[in-house]
């Protein structure tokens, strides 16, 4: 624990490479480049090389990188650590912002000097700051260097929100902004509790010290609590639909894809690596009923949408929904967590869902422009206007659904057995239901996209280049269903 | 009741009014203060724990004390940040009705 790993300098490349982008995008006039993008492009090969690099280290040597900031060991100074699951989420937050990249080019390439410069300038450096601070939340083991994170993380997403500048979508930046707020203040209480009870606040070590006593539970409740509004779930959801389909496609896809998981990992390294003893029962079934409540009210919801990225951001809550089932399906006595398929099918449910998501986001936005509308009901047309998009649709749709082969597939019949093991007959219930109403959601959008419509429309065409970085992401989650159904060793890395 | 059971009861009174405060309000502006209000109670938590964490002869552990500095600094961002955000949407629906306001005689002429 106290020493740095030989490759742990990686862990700091993947925090500092974007933040270097950053910093750049600011000069970029002082130098002569007149557009910020060739400043993000060479970045996001740099970014996507380190997490390349850590995945590649982490899965080849079987342990966790760690990363002892200034050579000070916790609990005096900080640490940095990627384990098998951090790994896995770095690469895919890599990958999604690359290729969401690509396909945001051809949106945000004005010259700086004009208006729509700024807009540009504001969409790159977000961009930057926000995998900077995602990375953060995923490789930090202090649980205040963490909330630093996560409040870096909804600053960077507040402004993407709003990027159009319209009321309407101010309004719904406003609204999330003040949801993260309370978040983030109940975690910082939380953080000040631990803090009082055991004098350290990295993870490493409260492992080693947490009791099961008032103090710690009231502590890691509170901060369970104000994370459940930054990961929206199910009934704290209510800032997400208005902000993720107000922001533009590509700011939409990385916030639904990659920022509501880092709550949710957050949850996930409270609930198993500082909560003492075997998890409580009750306390997990609380969280898998508000996602089962997630799955099956927000499904129906989606299902009456007449707008389609309101349609995707209500599927987004249902999808997080299925999240939150991993805690009472990784509740097996004797058993290790991560040595469950609970554990396996609810990291794959993430991975494959960002991935679909951000494809389902790119392919609307795609839709939307060729037809000029979201609006569901007048989609008759878009599957000639924009066949790859719509082809990239219905492929993300699939692993929504969990239908074979696809990532989504193998995610729910893995937590679809956990269910049958533990004997949670509801949750099972649940997970086929949500399974079928996203059919629902998802076919009817496919319906009304590939018919004829009733007079010849006037669409505008969109490049294919942009409409296969949609079809590339959705492909990178129906491949994730050719992993094997068991228990994933690289998932189990470097857990204790 | 010693010292920093009062502090400690006056923490959780902020947060809760705080908390009261942003729930309770429809009013952005005062939501995003009773926000400020229940900082001031977690950062005062921040303060007990650093004197009830204090080693024998020490008057306070600064470890706290930096979180707190860093804690100010970043409500204070959010603060800014919200406001900025409201400041806009009024200027941006004042410009957005003065449009409708304009174009609708149009339509009815």
């Amino acid at each position: 624990m106290a020493a740095s790993s030989p490759a742990g300098y990686l862990l700091v490349l993947a925090l500092v490479v974007p933040v270097i982008g950053l910093l750049g995008m600011s000069v970029t006039a002082l130098i002569g480049l007149r557009r910020v993008e060739f400043v993000a492009f060479p970045v996001l090969v740099a970014g996507l090389a380190v997490a390349g690099a850590i995945a590649t280290t982490v899965a080849e040597t079987g342990e966790a990188l760690t990363y002892v900031v200034g050579g000070w060991a916790p609990p005096l100074g900080l640490a940095l650590r990627a384990d098998g699951v951090s790994a896995v989420m770095l690469a895919m937050a890599a990958l999604v912002v690359a290729l969401v990249a690509l396909n945001a080019r051809a949106l945000f390439c004005a010259d700086d000097a004009t208006p729509d410069g700024r807009r540009a300038f504001a969409f790159w450096s977000l961009l930057m700051g926000l995998w900077s601070a995602l990375n953060l939340v995923l490789v930090g083991e202090d649980l205040f260097n963490l909330f630093v994170a996560l409040e870096l993380l909804t600053f960077a997403a507040v402004p993407l929100v709003c990027l159009d500048g319209r009321a309407a979508t101010l309004e719904a930046a406003l609204r999330y902004l003040v949801f993260a707020l309370i978040g983030s203040a109940l975690y910082l209480l939380g953080t000040a509790l631990l803090y009082g009870r055991y004098g350290t606040l990295d993870i490493g070590t409260l492992r080693e010290l947490t009791q099961p006593d008032l103090a710690t539970h009231a502590a890691v409740a509170l901060m369970i609590g104000g994370l459940m509004a930054k990961a929206a779930l199910f009934p704290l959801h209510i800032w997400l639909p208005p902000a993720h389909a107000g922001a533009p496609a590509p700011a939409s896809a990385v916030l639904s894809a990659l920022v509501v998981k880092a709550p949710f990992f957050l949850i996930v390294r409270l609930w198993f690596d500082v909560l003492p003893g075997p998890p409580s029962l009750p306390a997990a079934q609380v969280l898998a009923g508000l996602g089962a409540a997630a799955i099956l009210i927000c499904s129906v919801v989606a299902l009456r949408q007449e707008r389609l990225k309101l349609m995707i951001a209500y599927s987004t809550v249902a999808q997080i929904g299925y999240l939150f089932l991993m805690f009472r399906l990784t509740a097996e006595p004797g058993v290790p967590a991560w040595q469950t398929i609970g554990w396996t099918g609810g990291m794959l449910q993430l991975v494959s869902h960002a991935f679909a998501k951000a494809a389902m986001f790119l392919a609307a936005g795609m839709i939307a422009e060729a037809l000029g509308h979201d609006r569901i009901a007048e989609l008759a047309g878009a599957g000639r206007a924009a066949p790859v998009s719509v082809f990239a649709f219905g492929l993300a749709g699939l692993s929504l659904m969990g239908l074979p082969p696809s990532g989504g597939f193998v995610a729910k019949l893995l937590l679809l057995n956990a269910a049958t093991l533990a004997g949670a007959w509801w949750i099972a219930a649940v997970i086929s239901v949500g399974g079928l109403l996203a059919a629902a959601y998802v076919t009817r959008v496919l319906k009304r996209a590939m018919a004829t419509p009733p007079a010849p429309l006037a669409t505008r065409p969109v490049a294919l280049s942009r409409e296969l970085t949609a079809l590339t992401l959705a492909l990178v989650a129906v491949a994730l269903g050719l992993v094997p159904l068991q228990p994933f060793e690289l998932l189990a890395i470097g857990r204790p | 009741m010693s010292g920093p059971t009062l502090y400690g009861l006056a923490a959780a009174l902020l947060v809760g009014l705080g908390l009261y405060g942003v729930l309770a309000q429809a009013s952005p502006l005062r939501r995003v203060l009773a926000f400020n209000l229940m900082g001031a109670g977690v950062f005062l938590m921040f303060g007990v724990a650093a004197r009830r964490g204090a080693a024998a002869g020490l008057p306070g552990d600064p470890v706290p004390q930096a979180l707190v500095i860093t804690g100010i600094v970043v409500a204070f961002a959010a603060t800014a940040l919200a406001v900025m955000l409201m400041r806009r949407l009024a200027q941006t629906r004042a410009e957005e009705a003065a449009a409708a306001a304009s174009s609708a005689p149009a339509e009815h002429g």
